[in-house]
């Protein structure tokens, strides 16, 4: 089983959509990778050498930032705008959309599940 | 959709001026201005701004971390109170509506 980046084990699928298991490579910088190591991107993952897993795995520790580096470099850059008090950061904080989304319907995604207010007009069940 | 690059980051001159003669004279007072979207460049930093927020003018003590925003950032437009209460029957007013889009 190939290992890639810490912790990702992708197994039988092609190379290209394997890569994509790890935080933070998608198809295109996956398919970058893949170009830069000189790898088919239509083989499978277990198909690969030890040498052609080294030549991803030092490319992707030395150009990209993936995986839990990653997550804490999004997380940190949320605390610094919570920090500044921007106005964005006091969307993170309220739980709502930061880029100037309508929230008087959908935005389900930030606010969560509906919450029912009693009396509300237009509101069901 | 972000500003061209070809063009540089929006800063009021007006209001470059007025930081850049303050940071020669080493006086430290504050700024008042009306420049929300004037973006906050490197010189800004260790100043006080008073930014208009449409009605009074909120102090921003600009740090390293806001270079790159805008001023209005920092100056919030809208007060939001809290909904109603109906039980209670406690009135959050025009202020419960006052979170718009």
């Amino acid at each position: 089983m190939p290992r890639l980046a810490g912790v990702d084990i992708p197994e039988k699928k092609k190379i290209l959509y394997s890569l994509q298991y790890i935080h933070g490579i998608g198809p295109k910088v996956a398919a970058d990778v893949l170009k830069k190591c000189g790898i088919d991107p239509d083989r499978r993952a277990h198909t690969l050498d030890d040498q052609e897993l080294s030549s991803i795995a030092t490319l992707i520790d030395e150009s990209l930032v993936v995986e839990g580096a990653l997550r804490r470099q999004v997380q940190q850059d949320v605390q610094r705008l919570k920090d500044t008090k921007s106005y964005r950061g006091e969307r993170h904080r309220k739980g709502l959309p930061v880029r100037g989304q309508r929230t008087r319907t959908n935005a389900r995604t930030r606010k969560g599940r509906k919450k029912t207010v009693a009396g509300k007009k237009g509101v069901k069940g | 959709m972000s500003r061209s690059l070809k063009k540089g980051p929006y800063v009021d001159e007006k209001l470059f001026h007025k930081v850049e003669k303050m940071q020669s004279t080493g006086r430290r007072t504050p700024i008042k201005t009306w420049r929300r979207a004037c973006t906050i460049v490197p010189e800004f930093v260790g100043i006080t701004f008073q930014v208009h927020n449409g009605k009074s003018f909120t102090d921003v003590f600009v740090t390293e971390d806001m270079v790159g925003h805008k001023l209005g950032e920092f100056s919030h437009t809208r007060i939001f109170r809290g909904h109603t209460n109906k039980k209670e029957g406690i009135e959050g007013g025009e202020g419960a509506v006052a979170e718009g889009g």
